[in-house]
């Protein structure tokens, strides 16, 4: 555990000091709250005091963001050597892929952080639905776990970033809309299983302040199944031939 | 900590880049790894810090077999891997603090330890600085520092001195010397005089097979079989010398390298020294015996013996 934490320190910690961290920081607020505020179906338009529009627009930054955030995560480190001398060290494979999970969404943890003015002012404008609102952030945690496992996986697999972030999104849109579109093309038992592949129908209900067991099972089933990949692609070293 | 190494072998596809090596490496001792580019020096040193794990054989660290508890031995080496990975985007002395922590190093002592290693390896200018702006001597100080952050028992190294400027090679070659004293050092290397200013022994890899191990004077007594002598004798007949030479029960073949001052090369039978007869014979005979030249084979021609054929 204490070990989890250096790695997940120090993650965090290059984040910040390559500027990653800012970059992401920044255009994700300026994006979400543009969106929110100022254009579109914005909160003004709807004239509820309801954050469904945020959550709309996180839901399709936080899907090109989190694979941008990623992408470094192990692909860097294996094309410098350092995962290397890093494996080398008293700390399992699985360890090292807990850890850099665990930096990626205190990362996106602290940005949403910042959006907390949202509720405030949102709760001077009219009556808001607290459960509405912590579904939708409990849903942007959720989803951000999915797709943060998936971008560590292709990190995991490849040692050039954009192979990484280009296999994180085609990975992700998967889930995102495409067994959507799909599912309403079929009906029957492909149907629903298509149905239940979606993340988007997931995170409508989640974030609807509508919590069941079976959505949590989704998000979390991904995240242990993306984690587990990544750390078979470093093992794989030894089990080769 | 002692390191046992029984037939080792790693494969890479059909290949087999460490081929049923054995070895062993007491405290104390410093082992020098040589061998052309793409022998498997760097693969075994991998297998030893567990990065790979062998296909076949076993390591044994410290009494604890690799494979069976490979933390618990992780601990007790320190490794600087070849071209010397650093987070580059890291400063100095948050880099060593990462490193002490994942090494086990107790939060009090944290402090204490990356002091004493900048101090060591000469970093205290440099320690603020991120590690990608320092040039690269300084980066190989670095990665010596990481190496050592947490007192190993065991260190691990690949190509130390490689990067560095020659007064810089000289420290290292010290600081690992006096590091040996008391530790289990194993370095690799493809600079000859550095295997024999800083190695109590050598091992010599070629093709992922052990063609040579011992000191450097065994080494090229092995490549040689017998020792090789430069005399001049003078005040006696060319021919008359070479005979009485050549009838020396300890000698093998005398060749004349140079005729008119009475200059010979003498090859002696294996395993005898032909000195002391050499000696007697010119008191015998009342010759005068003006110079005698232990010729040395030198590592290269002994390096290139075993790894080339």
């Amino acid at each position: 555990m204490k070990l989890i934490w250096i790695i997940t320190k120090r993650e965090l910690q290059s984040f910040f000091d390559s500027l990653i961290a800012y970059v992401m920081l920044i255009i994700f607020l300026g994006f979400s709250g543009f969106f929110t505020w100022l254009y579109g179906a914005d909160v003004f338009l709807v004239g509820q005091a309801s954050l469904q529009s945020f959550f709309g627009i996180a839901y399709w930054t936080l899907f090109f963001f989190i694979p941008a955030i990623t992408m470094k995560l192990i692909a860097e480190e294996k094309k410098t050597g350092t995962i290397e001398w890093l494996l080398t060290k008293p700390v399992t494979d699985r360890q090292i892929v807990i850890g850099k999970f665990l930096a990626t969404v205190l990362l996106i943890f602290i940005a949403l952080i910042f959006t907390l003015p949202y509720i405030i002012t949102l709760s001077k404008l009219g009556n808001l639905d607290q459960g509405g609102v912590l579904g939708g952030y409990l849903a942007l945690i959720l989803m951000s776990g999915a797709y943060a496992a998936i971008g560590i996986f292709a990190s995991s697999i490849t040692n050039n970033q954009i192979v990484a972030f280009l296999l994180a999104l085609f990975i992700g849109l998967f889930f995102h809309i495409i067994f959507d579109v799909l599912a309403n093309n079929f009906t029957g038992v492909i149907g629903d299983i298509l149905n239940f592949l979606s993340l988007s129908v997931h995170f409508d209900g989640v974030s609807r302040g509508v919590i069941d067991t079976k959505d949590i099972i989704y998000f979390l089933s991904i995240i242990v199944g993306g984690l587990y990949l990544a750390e078979m692609s470093l093992v794989k070293r030894n089990i080769e031939n | 900590m002692d390191i046992i190494v029984e037939n080792v072998t790693k494969k890479f596809g059909p290949q087999k880049a460490v081929d049923d090596i054995s070895f062993s490496v007491k405290t104390g001792e410093i082992l020098g790894f040589l061998g052309p580019n793409g022998a498997g020096k760097t693969t075994m040193m991998k297998i030893i810090t567990n990065y790979f794990s062998p296909n076949g054989g076993r390591v044994t660290v410290g009494g604890i077999p690799v494979a069976d508890n490979p933390n618990e031995v992780k601990k007790h080496i320190g490794y600087l891997p070849e071209n010397n990975p650093l987070y580059l985007e890291m400063p100095v002395l948050d880099y060593l603090e990462f490193c002490a922590g994942l090494l086990g190093v107790p939060k009090n002592q944290t402090g204490d330890r990356v002091r004493t290693m900048v101090r060591i390896c000469g970093l205290n200018e440099e320690k603020h600085k991120k590690i990608g702006e320092l040039s690269k001597g300084f980066r190989q100080r670095v990665g010596l520092a990481q190496a050592m952050i947490h007192n190993p028992e065991v260190l691990v190294m690949d190509e130390p001195t490689s990067g560095l400027d020659p007064n810089q090679i000289i420290e290292i070659r010290k600081l690992i010397r006096e590091l040996g004293k008391e530790k289990t050092v194993i370095l690799s290397t493809h600079i000859l005089p550095e295997v024999e200013a800083t190695c109590d022994r050598i091992l010599i890899i070629n093709k992922g097979k052990i063609v040579a191990d011992g000191t450097s004077d065994t080494l090229r007594k092995q490549a040689t079989g017998q020792e090789i002598l430069h005399v001049k004798i003078e005040d006696g007949e060319p021919n008359a010398v070479f005979t009485a030479l050549q009838n020396l029960p300890s000698v093998g073949l005398v060749d004349f390298t140079d005729r008119q001052l009475n200059r010979f090369e003498i090859q002696t039978r294996p395993g005898m020294s032909a000195k002391r007869d050499i000696f007697k014979m010119c008191m015998d005979k009342g010759w005068a015996l003006t110079e005698m030249i232990p010729f040395e084979t030198k590592l290269e021609d002994v390096f290139r013996n075993l790894t080339m054929n």
